[in-house]
């Protein structure tokens, strides 16, 4: 009988040391990037490119999700309004929506799959193959030079991404109301401003930059605590996508929880 | 000043890679280091320059035991100190001329026009002139190996460390980085240690050669006396006559 429990019993404890080692080990990540901040001569000069290739390069995915999200908003409100509900009732589900969730979330989860698994791939890829010793040598300090300016441009980018996502999801949202929902314009927009708040503009940015943070850390941590081959990078990049999706997840709750 | 790894011993979780190497490399020679491969040549390499911490006792360069070293005054040893890896790690994103202008670029006070002129330089001694605008996917196996040693030279270091620059070169680029490691030990006086499998290499470059063997240093000597050594272990290696060893074990 003692046996039979103590393999499953081994496993849930070998599960349990090694999340806190994992834990450990992110610790250790975070204090090294939190050193690294130091090093301004580094990473400041590398910002710029990163924010280019983390937010520029990343709007047309984001504003093609964002276009469609407003179409179906737009005709799924209208059907679920039909008779019961003002139809100018179109407008203020769109705009809330967009703004408050699914801007941020589908923006954050279609970006990590875009800049957390490019992160992850990158770094592991320069790990495995000692270009992050290389750096070592020639007198850099690699998380100053790779992870800060990253992580930087995912909390600066994020939300300008997420911001144009808001509008273009709304822009949609209000092309599909007039033409295919017989609703003007005045309406729309008499709808739209109906509960809006300025504050829902902050939540929606404040959300996004957190999720720029998680998407980054995860890309960064994953890829660079890669060890082995091409096969480690593969593991390194799903996790890093795996896991950053579950956190932005997490966080869209914690905020609502704690903002709303 | 010099290089010396007091009683260094480091494994990698159970699997023991060094256990107590003793090794002093004198001011201005080039060390070759042989040895089968996995012995932990690299290791060794690694924790001279600070990117592996011994798991006891002292790696010291330059006088100072790098294992103690701050981390900034740690990036100070390392702008002396030079590293060829065995397989380049250059950097794929950026250009040649862009790979081997990153260590010059650590050097305060150096402008632009002096770091274009060191590339030149650097570039011109491994014989690759021209192929500053090249990514590294677009060079050879070879070509990536002089790159890596362009970009190990380029800052002028006072040591070097060459982690199998031959391995997989053709006999001639085999001679050419043979004459530069020569030629920067004759001339610039540079501290030089070889990690190679390469004898023929190791007798030209060298003058004195180490066998890590198991763990530890198993010889220290002149080319000629490692010619001479009646050591089983030592000439099996040397000469590639496994029967040797089985012979030295049984």
């Amino acid at each position: 009988m003692s046996q039979a429990w103590s393999a499953p019993l081994a496993a849930v404890g070998r599960t349990a040391l090694s999340t806190l080692a994992g834990f450990g080990r992110f610790g250790e990540f975070g204090a090294s990037v939190a050193r690294s901040f130091r090093d301004t001569s580094t990473w400041l000069r590398l910002v710029a490119l990163q924010m280019a290739r983390l937010g520029v390069e990343s709007l047309p995915i984001a504003l093609f999700i964002a276009a469609f999200t407003g179409i179906v908003l737009a005709l799924q409100a209208s059907y679920t309004f039909t008779g019961a509900v003002p139809l100018y009732f179109v407008g203020t589900l769109v705009g809330k929506t967009m703004i408050l969730e699914l801007g941020p979330v589908l923006t954050g989860l279609a970006l990590a799959g875009r800049v957390g698994a490019n992160i992850a791939a990158e770094l592991g890829t320069m790990k495995v193959t000692e270009q992050v010793d290389a750096l070592e040598t020639l007198a850099y300090d690699p998380v100053a030079y790779l992870v800060v300016p990253r992580l930087i441009a995912g909390v600066v980018m994020f939300p300008v991404v997420v911001a144009f996502a808001d509008a273009v999801g709304i822009v949609s949202g209000w092309i599909t109301a007039i033409n295919m929902l017989d609703m003007s314009t005045a309406e729309f927009v008499r709808g739209l401003r109906l509960f809006f708040l300025p504050f829902d503009v902050h939540y929606s940015l404040i959300k996004a930059a957190s999720f720029g943070l998680a998407v980054t850390a995860m890309g960064c941590y994953f890829g660079f605590t890669t060890a082995g081959g091409a096969e480690a990078v593969g593991r390194s990049t799903t996790r890093a996508v795996v896991v950053s999706s579950m956190l932005i997840l997490v966080l869209d709750a914690f905020w609502a929880a704690t903002l709303l | 000043m010099s290089i010396e790894l007091r009683d260094v011993h480091k494994a990698f979780g159970e699997r023991v890679i060094l256990e107590g190497v003793t090794l002093e490399v004198r001011e201005g020679e080039t060390m070759a280091v042989i040895g089968y491969s996995g012995v932990g040549k690299s290791v060794m390499l690694k924790t001279i320059v600070g990117l592996l911490e011994p798991d006891q006792g002292t790696a010291w360069v330059d006088g100072q035991d790098v294992g103690s070293l701050a981390r900034e005054q740690l990036y100070e040893l390392r702008r002396k100190v030079g590293y060829v890896f065995q397989f380049a790690a250059l950097f794929d994103s950026m250009t040649v001329a862009e790979n081997v202008a990153m260590g010059l670029r650590r050097i305060r006070g150096m402008g632009e026009q002096e770091i274009e002129a060191r590339i030149a330089e650097a570039l011109r001694l491994v014989e690759l002139e021209g192929f500053q605008d090249r990514y590294p996917s677009q060079v050879s196996g070879g070509q990536r190996k002089r790159v890596g040693l362009a970009r190990a030279i380029a800052t002028r270091p006072k040591y070097l460390l060459y982690d199998e620059p031959t391995t997989g070169l053709d006999p001639v680029t085999t001679a050419v980085i043979d004459r530069l490691v020569l030629k920067l030990e004759q001339e610039l006086g540079v501290t030089s240690i070889v990690i190679t499998h390469n004898m023929e290499s190791a007798y030209r470059v060298a003058r004195r050669i180490a066998m890590l063997y198991q763990g530890r240093i198993r010889f220290v000597g002149t080319p000629d006396e490692i010619k001479q050594t009646t050591d089983r272990v030592v000439r099996a290696f040397i000469e590639g006559r496994p029967e040797l060893a089985q012979e030295a074990a049984a």
